[in-house]
């Protein structure tokens, strides 16, 4: 029975990927033919269909190698994994319509056709849910460690003046990372003042604001001072209806103030040079 | 209607809570300052699921009135509920170390205010701003 689906799906490769290709545009989810060509599109389908083919003639090993190629770049085009389901199990619908038409399969050999495709179209579930996540994982985890570096970087500005400006949301791991690049930074730089620039966190709410609080005196004891700087209108509104305390913390409006501001503490100012 | 709840179970959901509120309030036309009080109460009331039911959701809705338009937050959740009702609305009451400004902050940022928590059920909070 194996052999008889082979040769038909050989035979017939080219009907099956266009009849393959209009099932697939009409049922799969339109984000994703938006996002591409046509022609990429069409050459897409043309090998997704040559992988599932390629099951029948390669090994287990050169199948799986090739599936992991082919989900990778599924997922740098973005893809969602429903198609690829979707695509196998419209793969088997096509073929068994196909064979019933040209009577290669009837009553009696179907328990075996059906068994037989089970056994084909299953492992390839499997290995291709498995490809796609495993490079989906890949990804994430990827940008994890592109946003971990991110996200606190310590600048030193002047002589014992240093600046962190922080952007995006602040959740509890980076939270610890803040207070740990400060620490680190204050003590290896050697810095009598930091500013932490806070313009770029969309919203301070009691535990952002917790956080600048325990990072603000963690930095008073070891011997520097910290300043709140970036603070936006809206926030310094919202810091109040909160009723969060910041008489403990110095804050400024802008970076530039802040730098003035902490220049003035270090005993120093900038000064036009004359002609 | 739009999708308007988003479940909360970590802490990335707090994240997609504040923007879906973000984006129902500017819809509504919010300046920028209720914007803010907006999201930042949204980011207390999902911390706090987060924090002490583990998991819930919040539910944000465009609520109208004869006179005014506004915005409704809903945040449930099947956690222990609370305990003292008066206590956690008092400024500076925390029982995870924290500053003890969230339940009653988010009163003051907001319009109206509503909390029912029974420890078997959990907690239901109710709050809206009204557009002006």
């Amino acid at each position: 029975m194996r052999k008889t689906i082979y040769q038909y799906v050989y035979s017939h490769n080219d009907e099956i990927l266009n009849e393959w290709i209009e099932l697939i545009r009409k049922e799969a989810d339109e984000r994703a033919i938006q996002t591409m060509s046509d022609r990429m599109f069409v050459k897409t389908c043309a090998e997704f269909v040559e992988l599932v083919i390629s099951n029948f003639s390669e090994s287990v090993e050169a199948f799986h190698d090739r599936a992991i190629e082919f989900s990778e770049k599924i997922v740098r085009l973005g893809w969602p994994l429903t198609m690829m389901t979707d695509g196998l199990r419209l793969f088997g619908q096509i073929v068994e319509e196909g064979m019933k038409k040209e009577g290669n399969i009837d009553h009696n050999s179907y328990v075996d056709f059906a068994s037989e495709i089970n056994n084909w179209i299953f492992p390839m579930y499997k290995t291709i849910t498995q490809a796609y996540t495993t490079s989906w994982e890949r990804t994430v985890s990827l940008q994890k460690i592109a946003l971990q570096e991110l996200t606190a970087p310590f600048i030193p500005i002047f002589d014992k003046i240093s600046v962190m400006p922080l952007i995006g949301t602040i959740d509890t791991e980076r939270a610890k990372q803040i207070m740990e690049n400060l620490l680190e930074g204050v003590v290896s730089h050697r810095a009598e003042v930091v500013l932490i620039d806070i313009t770029g966190v969309p919203v301070v709410d009691t535990m952002v604001a917790h956080h600048i609080i325990q990072a603000a005196e963690a930095v008073r004891l070891v011997g520097a001072k910290c300043t709140i700087v970036g603070i936006r209108p809206e926030i310094a509104q919202t810091i109040v209806n909160l009723g969060i305390n910041l008489e403990d913390v110095t804050t400024t409006s802008t970076l530039k103030k802040g730098v003035e501001q902490a220049l003035t503490l270090t005993s120093r100012k900038i000064v036009e040079v004359q002609e | 209607m739009m999708d308007s709840s988003v479940k909360i179970i970590n802490e990335w959901d707090i994240v997609a809570a504040r923007q879906l509120g973000r984006n129902v309030a500017k819809e509504l036309g919010f300046g920028t300052v209720d914007q803010a009080r907006i999201t930042t109460a949204i980011s207390e009331l999902a911390r706090n699921i987060y924090l002490y039911a583990g998991q819930g959701e919040i539910t944000i809705e465009k609520i109208e009135n004869e006179a005014k338009k506004g915005i409704i937050i809903i945040s449930r959740d099947a956690g222990p509920g609370i305990s003292d009702l008066r206590k956690v609305m008092e400024d500076g009451f925390s029982t995870s170390g924290g500053l003890g400004a969230g339940l009653p902050g988010v009163k003051r940022l907001m319009d109206e205010f509503s909390i029912e928590s029974d420890p078997r059920k959990g907690t239901l909070i109710q709050s809206v701003k009204w557009l002006r």
